[in-house]
């Protein structure tokens, strides 16, 4: 009945005009920008690897900015993953008013990336805000949450963290699929609640976590709103994230060509550890009907 | 007979399975007293916020609990005539102006590409549908700067063009992934019925197909005005000018602006342009939650 294959090329041409002229001449733009000095008043100079060379060799700011995104990946991605999945098992043991706590779990996650949310939490964790009078109320010394290098990315790693609700909510739907009577099986076999859980639940949801994890890795490493708005990148550039750093050399200092090459170090970043997710997958990603086990 | 088999239970057996029923209970007051303390945790932060935009700035301060002792609208007030010429109403209705022609774009052009992807087949559609998911996973910054400047050719800064146009070319993969997935799982029974009564695949689409996917349909449209209520680096690099700003930009403004001791005014406002996403949230969440947990869609 389909079989109109001009027609179908014509539903999906849009797509494929917008494929080309914002993503895929854009992406390659960007790759030649990163060769050259660009102002946006002069016409772009071609420096070779001039820009890749600062930023490795000369470049403490990129330095920093890297460790401090790297650090903030590898905290707020395992964590959340980890929280989100054991609140999804929690709720999955068929409570009541289960709909009500997953309202209540998903929707930070829905609001959390807002400039309003990241209003409320720089105003929540300034020195005089209302965490540190509930902590001086238990008698705990306020903590300097923006104050401190150390405590600031941990504070916008909270934010994140507060967002696990989508995750969870995937991690709900894919364990609500679990068949009960493998989990009940193994339960009268001898293993224990916390065995099944890892054994059999765990591995049938592998395609899940990874989805997730993919997910959760492409998005905590473009986090831009939470440190722009609440710390400014600061103290001593605690909270400089890529992004940040792309968006401060392209659009505040207009060095077009230098924000290009910083914005394709960190797409090869987040592509190496997409890939070696992908590659690692196999040995740990079970699909059903998988023969190996 | 039900009374033998009692008595021939063991007063052993019996009391194994009241130490179990036990142990259930136990176990079931344990989840819910974590799944309380993490929802408070989770709540809270809202709940302070609304609080502390009905208190004064001397009791936001000072005072823990989230209902304000000594309620005002002075936060209220004060806020909404911002310290620009326009007041926040201004900064609200921009917000919808840039909202809602995106939201239809992106419905309007997601829904043709899905059928096309869906449906029929054509040369490329394998490449050009790995290309598709492979641009779920692209990060946006590597393609920012060209697109920046491209948009600068056209002459379109200081407009919403850059936030409306790229949209009627379906250029959030997700949402086309998304209805694609939902189309798969429909039968076509229906549409080739109608095709063999003589409907075109266009008005295949508009009556049988739109109709049909109406759901998935409302979960992009709630989907993209979330992400774009939320939206802050768009706005940020392409609008310049106060009388165009979104309700973003002018709460990022007025935190640098009134940043001193004028929290109430800021929280209220921050209240203000959270209502907009809670009510539809709200009124729809059985579209969000569907339409997050089949495609696994980014919150």
């Amino acid at each position: 009945m389909y079989e109109n294959r001009l027609l179908g090329f014509t539903y999906v041409t849009p797509y494929v005009i917008g494929l080309l002229v914002f993503t895929a001449f854009p992406f390659l733009a960007s790759l030649g920008l990163s060769f050259t000095e660009y102002n946006l008043i002069d016409p772009p100079y071609w420096v070779g690897l001039d820009n890749f060379e600062y930023m490795f060799f000369k470049d403490r700011v990129f330095w920093k900015s890297l460790s401090v995104t790297l650090l903030y990946v590898f905290m707020t991605v395992p964590l959340k993953l980890v929280f989100a999945l054991y609140i999804a098992h929690i709720l999955n043991f068929r409570l009541k008013g289960i709909n009500l706590f997953r309202t209540a779990y998903y929707v930070p996650s829905i609001l959390g990336g807002s400039v309003a949310i990241a209003v409320l939490w720089r105003y929540m964790f300034a020195d005089y805000g209302v965490i540190n009078l509930i902590l001086g109320a238990v008698g705990i010394d306020p903590v300097p949450w923006f104050g401190q290098p150390g405590w600031a990315l941990f504070t916008i790693t909270l934010l994140r963290l507060w967002q696990f609700g989508s995750a969870m909510v995937i991690f709900l739907a894919a364990l609500q699929n679990v068949p009960q009577s493998l989990y009940e099986a193994a339960l009268i076999d001898g293993a224990n609640k916390w065995q099944a859980f890892l054994k059999i639940t765990v591995p049938l949801i592998t395609p899940v976590i990874f989805f997730n994890f993919i997910m959760q890795l492409v998005q905590a490493f473009q986090e831009f709103n939470g440190p722009y708005i609440i710390t400014g990148g600061g103290p001593l550039k605690a909270t400089y994230l890529l992004p940040l750093y792309v968006y401060d050399a392209a659009f505040r200092d207009f060095e077009m060509g230098y924000g290009a090459a910083l914005a394709w170090v960190l797409f090869t970043i987040v592509m190496v550890f997409t890939i070696i997710a992908f590659v690692t997958s196999k040995y740990w990603v079970f699909y059903s009907g998988d023969k190996r086990s | 007979m039900h009374k033998t088999l009692v008595s021939q239970v063991s007063p052993e057996a019996l009391a194994e399975m009241r130490r179990t029923e036990r142990r259930q209970q136990i176990n079931a007051a344990i989840r819910y007293a974590i799944l309380i303390a993490c929802g408070f945790a989770m709540i809270y932060p809202l709940l302070w916020l609304v609080g502390a935009s009905f208190k004064s700035n001397r009791e936001i301060f000072t005072e823990i609990g989230f209902l304000p002792l000594a309620p005002t609208f002075e936060g209220y007030v004060e806020g909404w005539k911002t310290s620009t010429e326009y007041t926040f109403g201004r900064f609200f209705l921009n917000t919808f102006v840039i909202l809602i022609p995106k939201v239809l774009a992106t419905a309007f052009s997601s829904v043709l590409v899905a059928y096309g992807f869906a449906r029929f087949e054509f040369p490329g559609k394998k490449l050009l549908f790995a290309v598709l998911i492979g641009t779920l996973l692209l990060p946006n910054v590597v393609t920012r700067i060209p697109q920046y400047l491209l948009f600068r050719e056209l002459g379109w800064l200081d407009s919403y063009l850059p936030l409306w146009v790229p949209q009627l070319f379906a250029v959030d993969a997700f949402f086309v992934f998304m209805l694609i997935q939902f189309l798969r799982g429909i039968p076509r029974d229906m549409e080739e019925a109608a095709m063999i009564d003589g409907c075109r695949p266009t008005q295949v689409l508009i009556h049988i197909v739109i109709p049909i996917l109406k759901p998935a349909i409302i979960s992009v449209c709630l989907f993209q005005f979330m992400w774009s209520m939320n939206d802050f680096l768009g706005p940020l690099i392409y609008i310049s000018s106060v009388e165009k700003y979104p309700i973003a930009l002018a709460l990022k403004m007025s935190i640098s602006v009134t940043e001193s001791f004028e929290w109430n005014r800021i929280l209220s406002m921050t209240v203000l342009a959270l209502v907009p996403s809670l009510v539809v949230f709200f009124l729809a969440q059985k579209y969000f939650i569907e339409g997050i947990s089949t495609t696994g869609l980014k919150g």
